[in-house]
C-alpha cells in the first residue's frame, strides 16, 4: 500500500483534462517534488487528492482508502492567496480555528489540543512567531506558521502546494530544510509543489514532473532530462546541468524561471 | 423622533420611565448580536452584503406598512430571505460587488414606492431609515430578545467551522467543512442582527452598530474569543452611550450612536498604528 496512488486518473477542467490516465505512486515516508508549468495540474492533482476535484474515470488512494473530503490523516497545505495576511489576530488563534474548524457546536479547545498546537508550532520552528500577529509577520514567516496546521492530527501524508511562492532564497532554503526534517522524524510522505527544482533538489528523494496531462515519477535524473521533459512539454527541452543545479531550456529560455516570473510578477521583487 | 425634553425634566433620573427602560433593553440586546455577528462580517470582508441586507430590509418594511403589518416582520422576513438568497449566490466575491449593489439599489426604490402608496409616509420613512429606538414597545421588545437568542444559539453552532471557512477556505473544505453551508446560515444570522439593528438606528446607520465596533475590536485586540467580546462590549457601550446622551441633550439617538461608533473607531486606529 502506498501513501498515494493514482491509477490511470484523469481530471476534467473545463472540457480540459488537466490530468489524462496520469499513473504513479507516491511511497509512504518518502519526500517527492512536484513539478511542471503553469497549468500543468500541480494544484487540481492535489485537489483531486483531497477528493476537492472530480475524477473523470480512474482511482486515486490515499492511504489505503478511496480519496473522499475530510480525510484527516491528509496534511495540506492550500496555495497561500493572502487573504489572511490583513488581520491582526494572533497566529496561534489562526492555527487552533484550523485545528478546531471541523467540529460544529461551540467546541472549546482542550488541554490535550494546546498540545498539539504548541508541539505543531515548535517542529516548525514558530512556536514565538505565532504569538504575533498574523498580518505582522514577513511572507517567510507567516509560511512556517501556516505549514504548522498541516502536522495536526498526525497525519501521514502531507501535501503543500507551493509553500516557496513570494518567499526570498534564504527563506525557502528554511522552508525545504523543515519539510525535509518533518518527513524524517515523523515519517511521512511529503508532497511538495514548487515552480523550480533546484531549491528542492537536495531535500528530495523523487521528482513527480506534470506536463500534457501526464505524470512521470522517478529519481531526479530519471525525469529532469531532455527526452522526458520534451515529451512532458510537447516540445523540444534542453536540461543543462550545472553542479547540483538543473537549467530547463526551451530554445533559449529558462523554462522553469521564466514560468515563475510570469505567474507572479505582482510580486516578483526577489526573483 | 420623539422630543424629549417636551414631556420630561432633564433632572428627572431617566430609568424612572418606562419608555427608556424598554429603550435601553432592546438597544442592548441588538447591541450585544450587532458587535458579535460584526465582528465575524468584519473578518470575512462581507460589510457590503451587510450594508445591502439594511437596504432590503428597508423594501421589507415599508411593505409591511403598506399592507398593515407590523414593519418589524417585513424587516425580519425580507432580510431573512435576502440573506440566505445571497449565501446561496456563491463565493465569487468579485462578481458579487455588482450583483449586491444592484440588489441594494433595487430594493430602495422598491420601497420607495411603497412609500409613495403610503399617504403617512413622512415620519414612518424617518423612522425605519434613521432609527426609532424610544418607539420600541413591550411586544417589540420580546421579539428582538427571541430573535437574539435564536441568533446567538445559531452562531454558537456554527461558530468554529465559520471560523475556519473564514481564514481558510480551502483548507476548511479539504477537512470536511460544509463551506457553502456555513457561509449562508451566516448571512441568515447576519440579516437579523440587521433586521435589529436597523430597529434602534435605521437602516440607513446599521454600519453604525454592525461594522464599527467590530472593526474597532480588530485593531485592539490580537485575540480571537477575546476580540469578539470587545466588539460586543463596544457596541454595548456605544448604544447606552448614545441613549444616555440623547437623553440629556435632546439630540437623536441615532446621531449619539454613530458619534461614539466613530469615535472609538478612530481612537482604535490610533492604538493600531502607535503599537507598530
Amino acid at each position: 500500500m502506498s501513501a498515494l496512488s493514482f491509477d490511470n486518473v484523469t481530471v476534467r477542467l473545463g472540457g480540459r483534462d488537466v490530468l489524462k490516465a496520469a499513473s504513479f505512486d507516491v511511497e509512504h515516508g518518502e519526500f517527492v517534488g512536484m513539478l511542471g508549468a503553469n497549468g500543468a495540474g500541480k494544484t487540481t492533482l492535489m485537489r483531486a487528492a483531497l477528493g476537492l476535484a472530480p475524477v473523470a474515470s480512474g482511482e486515486i488512494r490515499a492511504l489505503g482508502r478511496r480519496a473522499t473530503r475530510g480525510n484527516s490523516q491528509i496534511g495540506y497545505m492550500p496555495q497561500n492567496r493572502g487573504a489572511i495576511a490583513g488581520l491582526r489576530l494572533r497566529g496561534w488563534d489562526v492555527v487552533a480555528s484550523a485545528a478546531i474548524g471541523a467540529r460544529f457546536g461551540f467546541a472549546r479547545l482542550d488541554r490535550a489540543m494546546r498540545r498539539e498546537i504548541d508541539w505543531a508550532l515548535d517542529e516548525v520552528g514558530a512556536l514565538d512567531l505565532a504569538q504575533r500577529g498574523i498580518g505582522e509577520l514577513s511572507g517567510g514567516e507567516r509560511q512556517r506558521v501556516l505549514l504548522s496546521q498541516a502536522l495536526i492530527g498526525k497525519p501521514r501524508l502531507i501535501m503543500l502546494d507551493e509553500p516557496l511562492i513570494s518567499l526570498d532564497p534564504a527563506h525557502q532554503r528554511n522552508v525545504v530544510e523543515i519539510a525535509r526534517r518533518i518527513c524524517d522524524d515523523l515519517k511521512v510522505a511529503i508532497l511538495f509543489s514548487a515552480h523550480e527544482l533546484n531549491p528542492l533538489v537536495n531535500a528530495i528523494d523523487r521528482v513527480l514532473y506534470l506536463g500534457g496531462g501526464e505524470a512521470v515519477i522517478g529519481a531526479v535524473d530519471e525525469v529532469v532530462n531532455a527526452p522526458v521533459l520534451s515529451r512532458l512539454y510537447g516540445a523540444p527541452i534542453e536540461v543543462v546541468h550545472i553542479g547540483d543545479r538543473y537549467y530547463v531550456m526551451a530554445g533559449d529560455v529558462d523554462v522553469e524561471h521564466d514560468a515563475h516570473r510570469h505567474d507572479h510578477h505582482a510580486h516578483d521583487a526577489h526573483a | 423622533m420623539t422630543p424629549i425634553a417636551t414631556i420630561i425634566t432633564p433632572t428627572t433620573p431617566m430609568l424612572e420611565y418606562d419608555f427608556m427602560r424598554t429603550a435601553f433593553m432592546a438597544s442592548g440586546i441588538a447591541a450585544l448580536l450587532a458587535g458579535t455577528v460584526g465582528f465575524f462580517l468584519v473578518m470575512r470582508g462581507q460589510t457590503f452584503a451587510g450594508h445591502a441586507l439594511s437596504h432590503v430590509g428597508f423594501t421589507g418594511a415599508t411593505g409591511a406598512i403598506l399592507f398593515g403589518l407590523a414593519p418589524l416582520a417585513g424587516l425580519v422576513g425580507f432580510t431573512f430571505v435576502a440573506g440566505i438568497g445571497m449565501g446561496l449566490f456563491g463565493e465569487k466575491l468579485a462578481e458579487r460587488d455588482v450583483a449586491i449593489g444592484m440588489m441594494l439599489s433595487l430594493a430602495l426604490g422598491l420601497g420607495l414606492l411603497f412609500l409613495h402608496f403610503y399617504t403617512a409616509a413622512a415620519t414612518q420613512a424617518a423612522a425605519l431609515l434613521f432609527g426609532n429606538v424610544l418607539g420600541v414597545d413591550q411586544a417589540a421588545l420580546l421579539t428582538l430578545a427571541v430573535l437574539a437568542v435564536a441568533s446567538f444559539v445559531a452562531l454558537g453552532i456554527i461558530i468554529r467551522p465559520l471560523i475556519f471557512a473564514s481564514l481558510e477556505s480551502e483548507l476548511a473544505e479539504a477537512r470536511g467543512v460544509p463551506v457553502r453551508f456555513v457561509s449562508t446560515a451566516f448571512l441568515a444570522i447576519v440579516a437579523i442582527a440587521v433586521a435589529e439593528c436597523a430597529q434602534i438606528v435605521g437602516v440607513l446607520l446599521v454600519f453604525t452598530l454592525m461594522v464599527g465596533p467590530a472593526a474597532a475590536a480588530q485593531n485592539l485586540s490580537r485575540g480571537l474569543m477575546a476580540g469578539v467580546a470587545l466588539a460586543a462590549a463596544l457596541a454595548l457601550a456605544e448604544a447606552w452611550g448614545g441613549l444616555t446622551l440623547a437623553y440629556y441633550s435632546d439630540w437623536p439617538t441615532s446621531f449619539w450612536i454613530t458619534a461614539l461608533s466613530g469615535l472609538v473607531y478612530l481612537a482604535s486606529l490610533g492604538v493600531r498604528f502607535r503599537a507598530r
